[in-house]
């Protein structure tokens, strides 16, 4: 199965946001970066599924900066076989224009798969992956929580509220993961030795015009502060009043 | 739930390291605070050593990192080796007492002593943790003196036997092999020691765990007895020769043993200083009362000067190096400041720091054993002083 | 003059409530572009008597698109008519619920538009003759604004966020084309327990942690949210423990809620659940540990054993909300 594994660099979730001098992005300086954590089940499910077909390939390609090339081996310990990296000093806001990069690269690929994680931890924008598919042509379903692929086909489920949405398609496919699709593995010690000698690609990215401007970005309003209203079950009348004459949300 | 460890590096060592030696620190990391952590304490507090996480410790190739890959091991550089002993001791000194044990004393003289046939038959399937190993040297009677030994090997017509008795050593009751240090000659001459494969279903071998210890507790020690057991001729290990054979394991071990300490050290730090933000007394944090503040400088100052001690050790250990001395000296001063660091951050903890939920208790009652074995302390201010001076102490 | 298109949300034949949520932010918008909202609604056969109240909610005109094929969310087909409309209209602006479907459904929009997109945004704008939009970023931890450089831009709004209002506007009806196109089916929808309310879509969300101490304890969280006429949530620890289902967690590996009232029982307050209910109104926060992180967040808290405070206040809500 020839599998394509689209991943992004992200800060660490637990990064503490500090805003740029340019008051329209983070402060990078001491930030821990990681692969998008969505991403990693999308990795996972493309080296269960070569692993399932008997052979084929996994092909970890990302959009980004230089550093990438750290994600990229990340994927590559893994396991994935060789990685891309579509060459962009900062990726842009605009989710089109990371897709038609991405497009691009992935078009006459010949892939049985192509993976994304559901959306990226960073902009949230859960956009690349079907517009993706999209540019391609390509059947798409998003936020996938449990797959099974038979004979060129596919049935995957995804949460909706109030259920679970059972979709059929024919591959090849895009499919954007989801958490509880599968655990993924760590890299073994002998994984990311051999990441090494992996081959990785780098082309700069086709990303066309971007037409999303970040203005600015800025912490969160503070919260007005809250108040222990009191101890014990002695206390709920208290809230309960507070709940219905300050808050009015009774 | 705890939240993730994210390393304490005030001098940006993490800098100086390469990128796959970042990346095998970052694996071991996320596995411990995942997959050790959320079961180490029912096991410390049990007794047992958590054996059911052996066959994931061993597919991500935690033992023997650092031998050859033709031996299906990791093939790992120094640094890396380090720092698997790093964060699997910050998870428990119990647990990394298992992979120093099964890597550096069991694996590496097999690789360092035993025949190519010898290396072939066993280094793959300890590194795939199909075969637990233990080493077997200290004696009963005999600890800081190894040398005195009274555990002897007999040549017979077929092969040995194997006769005496060994006391703390960790996974004998539940390794299937036992590399066995026995004197050869007369029971004066040290220079016959030579070491021995001993599977631990030879009849006349038994293991009998070693009950009531209060450190260590999540990890199996034991005393073998050995009582006319017969082995065959390729249960020795040719190359080995004499004490310092064995000793050359501990090296290795100690080398594991002086990152795995700061590991410890690192937790213990990492939690006081968490606690403290957040523990309120008099109105305001911990963290800001003097006394407190200066508890976590000198934790963090010792735990610093620690890593960039270790750091270099592997270096030079990457360059052949590493002399015994030079381990010595890094055993001796990490697994000192991480009794100091756990002491002083358990005293920080208040009385929440005597409950099993909170480490530094539990690092601090098995670091006395990291302090005591492996060379105590006292023998490595020895091992230096004799280096320094050109006399020995011992005796 | 730039129209909005609002996209809304049907389910069963009924509108779904972010469908007047949708409609209303289309109304603002519309109005700072000075133009009109036409409200799209796709669904079975009869579909257009949902589409009836739409008027009040701020459409200028009703476009319905019916077919049984579309019943349910057909991913492409609404997609392929969604763009369908967009091209044959003058608009500035296609908004979408930021619902399951919704998010599904957007970028497709955006793609098949050449438009640029805006997902989750909790406010839009006109200023400068371009479309903004403001939206959380780095799990909540940032806000961002964003300006679309294009005639046409695509976004989804976060549900829960656009309190509709009252606009009496016409909501002329008409009949689009339903565009049938499916790379992917959608074979059926398995339902979840009956009648249990999402924890997105809820305006009021009581969530439990560990302080419950096992997964036959929940029952009091049932029953305090049930009182308020609320989902129920869960932290991570006991999605993982088991006790409860991934659909119900609530924080940044699972569900992003912004309901009018949070009641985190239990929960101590870790980065990642804060990340995934910090927008909701009002804050309420139960826990034995007063020095928990969530009653930093709290509006308002109550330290002590929540096996004891729990009953009382569900017994007082009942009575509130009875009375």
């Amino acid at each position: 199965m020839k599998i394509a594994v689209c991943i992004k660099r992200v800060p660490d979730t637990e990064t503490r946001i500090r805003i740029g001098g340019d008051g329209a992005s983070i402060d990078e300086s001491g930030v821990k970066f990681v692969v998008n954590p969505y991403d990693e089940f999308a990795i996972e499910e493309a080296l269960q599924r070569k692993e399932k077909a008997g052979g084929g390939e996994v092909v970890a390609i990302a959009l980004g900066p230089d550093a990438a090339q750290e994600t990229i081996r990340g994927a590559l310990a893994m396991g994935a076989d060789r990685g891309v990296l579509l060459k962009a000093d900062k990726v842009p806001a605009d989710a089109l224009a990371v897709a038609r990069a991405l497009a691009a690269e992935l078009k006459d690929g010949g892939w049985d798969l192509v993976l994304f994680g559901k959306l990226a931890v960073d902009d949230y924008n859960h956009g690349v992956g079907p517009m993706t598919a999209e540019l391609l042509g390509l059947p798409c379903v998003t936020a996938v929580v449990k797959l099974e692929l038979e004979g060129g086909r596919g049935v995957a489920e995804r949460e909706v509220e109030g259920g679970m949405e059972v979709v059929e398609f024919a591959l090849p496919a895009v499919l954007t993961a989801d958490k509880g699709l599968n655990t993924p593995r760590y890299p073994a010690l002998k994984g990311i030795m051999a990441a090494k000698k992996k081959p990785i690609e780098i082309k700069p990215a086709a990303l066309g015009e971007a037409r999303v401007a970040v203005t600015t970005l800025a912490l969160p309003a503070d919260r007005k502060a809250g108040r222990i209203v009191g101890e014990g079950p002695d206390a709920v009348g208290e809230l309960v009043r507070l709940l219905r004459t300050e808050a009015k949300v009774l | 739930m705890a939240p993730r460890f994210e390393g304490v590096d005030f001098y940006d060592v993490g800098s100086l390291l390469s990128e796959e030696e970042r990346a095998v620190r970052d694996t071991v990391r996320q596995w411990v605070d995942d997959r050790l952590a959320p079961v180490i304490n029912r096991h410390y507090v049990e007794g047992t050593f958590p054996r059911e996480l052996v066959p994931e410790m061993a597919e991500l190739g935690f033992f023997g990192a650092n031998l050859p890959e033709e031996y299906g091991c990791a093939g790992l550089n120094n640094v890396a080796y380090g720092l698997i002993m790093q964060e699997l001791e910050r998870g428990d000194s119990g647990v990394r007492s298992f992979a120093s044990v099964q890597g550096a004393l069991v694996m590496y003289p097999i690789h360092a002593f035993g025949s190519e046939e010898q290396r072939k038959r066993w280094l793959p399937k300890m590194a795939a943790g199909e075969v637990i190993g233990c080493f077997g040297l200290t004696e009963p009677d005999y600890g800081s003196n190894p040398g005195g030994m009274i555990t002897t090997a007999k040549e017979t017509k077929d092969g040995w036997v194997l006769n005496g008795a060994k006391m703390w050593i960790t996974n004998g009751s539940t390794a299937q092999v036992a590399i066995v240090w026995a004197k050869t000659g007369a029971l004066g001459d040290a220079g016959g020691i030579r070491g021995f494969i001993v599977p631990t279903d030879t009849p006349g071998f038994s293991a009998k765990d070693q009950k009531g210890k209060l450190s260590l507790r999540a990890s199996d020690t034991s005393e073998l007895v050995l009582q006319d057991v017969q082995v065959g001729k390729d249960a020795l290990l040719p190359g080995s020769k004499g004490l310092k054979s064995p000793l050359s394991c501990l090296t290795q071990a100690r080398y594991g043993i002086a990152w795995g300490a700061l590991g410890a050290a690192m937790g213990c730090y990492d939690e006081a200083l968490r606690y403290a933000k957040q523990r309120v007394m008099f109105g305001k944090p911990i963290a800001a009362f003097q006394l407190q503040q200066q508890r976590l400088a000198e934790m963090l100052t010792e735990i610093t000067k620690g890593q960039l001690l270790v750091l270099q050790l592997g270096r030079l250990k990457d360059q052949g190096k590493a002399t015994p001395q030079r381990v010595s000296l890094a055993k001796r001063n990490n697994v000192n400041v991480a009794c100091d660091v756990a002491r002083e951050a358990r005293r920080l903890l208040g009385a929440n720091g005597i409950l099993v939920e909170y480490t530094a208790m539990r690092h601090l009652a098995n670091l006395e054993s990291v302090y005591t074995y492996e060379g105590t302390h006292d023998m490595h201010t020895l091992i230096l002083g004799e280096e320094i001076t050109g006399i020995s102490a011992f005796e | 003059m730039a129209n909005v298109l609002a996209v809304t949300e049907q389910r069963d034949g009924a509108l779904r409530k972010s469908s007047r949520e949708v409609v209303w932010a289309a109304r603002q918008l519309a109005d700072a572009m000075g133009g009109a909202v036409d409200a799209l609604v796709l669904g079975g056969p009869g579909v257009d008597a949902a589409g009836a109240t739409l008027g009040e909610a701020g459409a200028d005109r009703v476009l319905v698109a019916e077919d049984a094929a579309f019943a349910r969310y057909a991913p492409d087909g609404y997609a392929a008519t969604v763009a369908a409309v967009a091209k044959a209209g003058s608009y500035g602006a296609v908004l979408v619920a930021a619902t399951a479907a919704g998010k599904d459904l957007a970028p497709r929009v955006a793609a098949r538009l050449d438009a640029p997109l805006g997902t989750d945004v909790t406010g839009v704008a006109f200023a400068g003759g371009k479309v903004a939009a403001t939206r959380p970023v780095y799990a909540g931890k940032a806000v961002q604004q964003l300006r679309f450089d294009a005639p046409l831009a695509v976004i989804s709004v976060r549900p829960n966020t656009f309190a509709p209002g009252s606009a009496g506007k016409p909501g002329t009806a008409s009949k689009v084309p339903a565009v049938l196109e499916s790379r992917v089916t959608v074979r059926e929808v398995k339902a979840a327990e009956q009648g249990k309310l999402d924890v997105a879509e809820a305006s009021v969300v009581v969530s439990g942690g560990r302080g419950l101490r096992g997964p036959e304890h929940f029952a009091l969280i049932e029953s305090l949210a049930k009182a308020f006429g609320g989902a129920v949530g869960a932290s991570r620890a006991v999605v993982d423990a088991g006790w409860r289902p991934h659909a119900e967690q609530v924080g940044q590996t699972g569900k992003t809620v912004s309901p009018q009232l949070y009641v985190a029982v239990g929960i101590s307050g870790a980065i990642q659940h804060l990340a995934g209910m910090r927008t909701a109104k009002v804050i309420v926060a139960i826990n034995k540990d007063k020095d928990a992180p969530i009653f930093q967040l709290a509006d308002y808290g109550i330290v002590g054993d929540l096996f004891e405070i729990v009953p009382k206040l569900t017994e007082e809500i009942a009575k509130a909300r009875a009375g």
